[in-house]
């Protein structure tokens, strides 16, 4: 009865699915908490009201990055080339984020541990430059997928990456780092709003509404550079065989820079997910104003979401095209793993994840309520 | 070929990233258990030391465990990183039990330790328990899933080559879940963490009693200790991972390596306790033997033979002639994918493709490879003998060592009177021994295995990222300032809590691991 699930060509495109999810699962729960870092230094300026702004995330934020770890898991499982190739590619760029990322963990832990403000002082730029680094190379690493990346497969299927770190950082590139930078700071700053209290809350409501105005205006600007056709695009031209072997090399592609909105304008509907990814975060800057925290963090969380799927959905098939050997683009029919793992794999997600899910939202409940500077002075256990 | 300081610097890294990683690892696997039994005496007796005891080692955890999750994150994407073209050639069946690691362990342990820490007052003594157990089991379970993706490169089973998609891909997932020598390494690495987190409360509580501090939560945690180190050090002793090295022809040359046994020796073989592995004479000088014991060890039997080096290397260029009609086949399948003959010869030839791949260090194109290079070939599956012979004494050296410190603080202590203080003395003493044979443990097991990075299937100067050497360089350089620097840090936090002892937790009612603020506190 459910064989059709099953079937070659639905666990790839389930997979496709899945694997938007993680990363967007990503950048909607790790994403507010790296949003909190990047602000620490802003909206948090003596040690009582830092302390608000971590304790904010304390407990939370190490099961938010897990999603980052299971995204780089499930795309080895379930996409190997695309792992293989993206990580070793953009290889000084994911040196950084996890120098980055090797920071965050210490530093919430350790910061804590001695009253010394040099001390303290130094932890709490670690945890902004750990937060924003990721937040910006995130952006520049999708940027950069736009637009092609520089890269071949030998005949034995060894990847081969011709560019370089300086080519990655590209201005266009950047550009999409705004983005995403801006996106998790709305996001970071709605939570602070939603979960502190006092002058930490007071001004993350102000930054906040800035970055929310800011990512709409970015996120749109980024549809017109696509427009504009310099934000890449690219066309599988032969015909797509969906059950067909994993093996990039037997189709062909071409550069079009009208390619990233053939999607939409195939299926107009899906224009509601970009312009969600407007208005979404330009009502976040309404909420902010009007006092609504909740809504403000579930606007912020619906901007993310919209904001990531638009890419998702603007480069169907493809996942990573070549710009050198556009044929060697990997493409959701010909870069995944064998459908006996993928059947695997989704068997083991069916399995877990509404674990993962429910053991998320309880965990959240247990810790509900404000953050305040007495409430994390009064002998209460916290960071 | 891939430059071989490129290969040379990617192993280098890995080995750095992986052994500071196995730092941490060890400790926690077995703090989160010692700890859990902490808090479940709490919660039956409701005597409240037993909770000051759970918030004082939690937070030594916490400290411990903020590097391991930091150090692990570089594990989980450096294979795309410094290993693109194992990523793709074994990701069908390497990658999924990492995703499920995640999926199953990561997830579970990463979202319950902020509650462990932070909730105290939120949660009544039964639901902190729960929690508790599920963050020592999730390191456990975690422990499972990694052992299997390494249990897999040591033992491939359940997996084929397709030559369409030009990689590895599962045909039979039970048979990588349930792969035996997963199984042993899994109970081996968790006992080796149980002595470890063992060995660390002993010492540190011996070190308190040797000062007459703290000597309530002191001599419980070191009965504890002695109690749950004894079975934990009989447990690695015993259900050592001696299981698996009959299994392959690489277990079975690292068997050999680890012991130097150059010639096959009739059964039962002799057990060289002691000498000097010469790999340019290929024997061992100044040995002493002892009659009969490898043979009971490596087979638990009279009759049964251990193939010696000198053996194993003719096998191993047996299999590479066969491995060469394989190679041969395949690349006429990629002149012509219709060539069913092709197909039909790699089909009976594909278990001996990765021995073919080994020629590769010598010449571009295998097939062209001749008498002498074929020779060569095989000698380059010997691992280096003196290496793994010295490292795997010192691993079990201490290992007994730590067995015999465990057996006399348990006798003490059973016998109801003051330990003598040079036992105490003892217990601090041996503190880093845990740490040593888990290092040296890990290095007999993946240096032992080369040159394969995928048993007989893909030899490690074939699997690294096509970067430049300069890149390599850059992030060794960073990883190890970071990394160094952060040690440091670690180390230091460490000696301080010890230093401040429990109180900490007293003083201020309520303020427990995490850090919490006592500190601050107790500046004002």
């Amino acid at each position: 009865m459910i064989d059709f699930l099953f079937d070659y060509a639905t666990l790839r495109i389930l997979w496709w699915g899945l694997l938007g999810f993680l990363l967007i699962a990503f950048a909607a729960t790790d994403g507010f908490d790296m949003g909190v870092g990047a602000l620490l230094p802003f909206v948090a300026r003596t040690d009582g009201e830092r302390r608000v702004a971590i304790n904010t995330v304390g407990a939370v934020w190490e099961g938010n990055q897990v999603w980052f770890i299971l995204g780089g898991g499930s795309i080895f499982a379930a996409w190997p080339a695309l792992y293989a190739l993206s990580f070793s590619g953009f290889y000084l760029a994911m040196f950084l984020v996890l120098a980055a990322l090797i920071l965050r963990p210490v530093s919430f832990k350790y910061r804590s541990k001695k009253p010394d403000p040099a001390w303290r002082t130094r932890w709490d730029w670690a945890l902004f430059v750990g937060s924003a680094v990721p937040a910006l190379i995130f952006g520049v690493a999708v940027g950069n997928v736009l637009q092609g990346v520089p890269f071949h497969f030998t005949q034995d299927l060894r990847p081969i990456y011709e560019g370089n770190l300086f080519g990655l950082l590209n201005p266009l590139a950047l550009y999409c780092g705004l983005v995403s930078l801006s996106m998790l700071v709305m996001h970071g700053a709605a939570w602070l709003a939603f979960k502190a209290e006092g002058s930490v809350a007071e001004r993350a409501r102000q930054v906040g509404q800035t970055a929310a105005i800011q990512a709409a205006a970015l996120f749109a600007g980024g549809g017109i550079l696509v427009k504009l056709g310099l934000l890449g695009g690219y066309r599988v031209t032969s015909q797509i065989a969906w059950d067909g072997p994993s093996n990039p090399l037997g189709k062909t592609v071409e550069a079009d820079s009208g390619a990233w909105l053939a999607n939409f304008n195939a299926h107009p509907v899906l224009w509601l997910v970009p312009a969600l990814g407007v208005i979404a975060p330009l009502l976040a800057a309404l909420g902010f104003r009007a006092r609504h925290e909740g809504l403000t963090f579930l606007l912020s969380k619906l901007g993310v979401v919209t904001i990531i799927a638009t890419v998702g959905i603007a480069m169907f098939p493809i996942l990573l095209p070549s710009s050198t050997n556009p044929g060697h683009s990997l493409a959701v029919f010909d870069a995944s793993s064998s459908r006996a793992t993928l059947r695997n794999m989704l068997l083991a997600t069916a399995l877990f994840m509404p674990l993962i899910l429910g053991y998320t939202a309880w965990v959240y409940r247990v810790l509900r309520g404000k953050v305040s500077e007495e409430g994390i002075s009064t002998g209460k256990t916290a960071y | 070929m891939t430059d071989p300081l490129l290969v040379d610097l990617s192993r280098l890294q890995f080995a750095l990233t992986a052994l500071y990683h196995f730092l941490f690892v060890p400790l926690t696997l077995g703090l989160s258990i010692m700890i859990a039994m902490m808090e479940t005496v709490y919660v039956m007796t409701g005597r409240t030391i037993w909770r000051d005891m759970t918030k004082f080692w939690g937070v030594l955890f916490g400290i411990n465990f903020a590097l391991g999750v930091a150090t692990g994150i570089t594990m989980e994407f450096q294979f795309g990183m410094n290993w693109a073209f194992y990523s793709h050639y074994v990701g069908d069946v390497f990658g999924a039990p990492l995703a499920i690691e995640g999926l199953m362990a990561f997830f579970l342990e990463a979202t319950f330790i902020g509650l462990f820490f932070f909730g105290w007052e939120r949660l009544s003594p039964r639901a902190h328990l729960i929690v508790t157990w599920l963050v020592a089991l999730a390191t456990n379970f975690s422990a499972l899933w990694i052992l299997i993706a390494n249990g897999w490169m040591q033992n491939p089973v359940g997996a084929a080559f397709n030559p369409d998609t030009m990689r590895m891909e599962v045909t039979d997932f039970v048979a990588v879940l349930f792969n035996p020598v997963a199984q042993a390494k899994f109970v081996h690495t968790v006992s080796a963490g149980y002595v470890c987190g063992a060995t660390f409360v002993l010492g540190v509580s011996g070190w308190y009693l040797l000062r007459g501090r703290h000597v309530e939560m002191a001599k419980r945690s070191f009965v504890i200790a002695s109690a749950f180190g004894l079975a934990s050090a009989l447990s690695v002793i015993v259900l050592g991972d001696e299981s698996g090295y009959a299994l392959t022809d690489n277990q079975k040359m690292k068997l050999a390596a680890i012991e130097a046994m150059w010639e096959t020796e009739p059964p039962p073989a002799s057990f060289t306790a002691i000498g000097i592995p010469s790999l340019k004479d290929r024997k061992t000088h100044l040995a002493i033997r002892i009659p009969w014991v490898m043979g009971l060890i490596g087979t638990r039997s009279i009759d049964k033979t251990i193939p010696g080096i000198d053996e194993l290397v003719a096998h191993a260029e047996q299999r590479i002639r066969d491995g060469l009609a394989a190679y041969d086949a395949l690349e006429r399948i990629k002149a012509d994918r219709g060539d069913q003959a092709a197909r039909a010869a790699f089909d009976a030839s594909s278990k001996d493709l990765g021995y073919a791949l080994l020629l590769k260090r010598f010449v571009e194109d295998p097939r062209q490879a001749s008498e002498q290079q074929i020779k060569d070939a095989a000698w380059s599956t010997v691992p280096g003998v003196p290496y793994l012979f010295f490292s795997f004494r010192l691993m079990v050296a201490c290992a007994f060592l730590l067995l015999g410190v465990f057996a006399l603080s348990l006798w003490h202590t059973a016998r109801e009177e003051e330990a003598p203080r040079w036992l105490f003395r003892l217990a601090v003493l041996v503190l880093p021994l845990p740490w040593i044979a888990a290092e040296v443990g890990w290095f007999v097991a993946e240096f032992g295995r080369q040159p394969w990075v995928i048993e007989g299937v893909l030899p490690t100067f074939l699997a690294t990222s096509e970067l430049g050497v300069g890149n390599l360089l850059l992030t060794i350089a960073g990883f190890t300032l970071i990394y160094g620097v952060l040690a440091v840090i670690e180390v230091r936090l460490m000696l301080a809590a010890i230093r401040a002892g429990p109180e900490v937790a007293h003083v201020v009612e309520g303020l427990g691991p995490g850090g919490a603020a006592p500190s601050a506190e107790a500046a004002e």
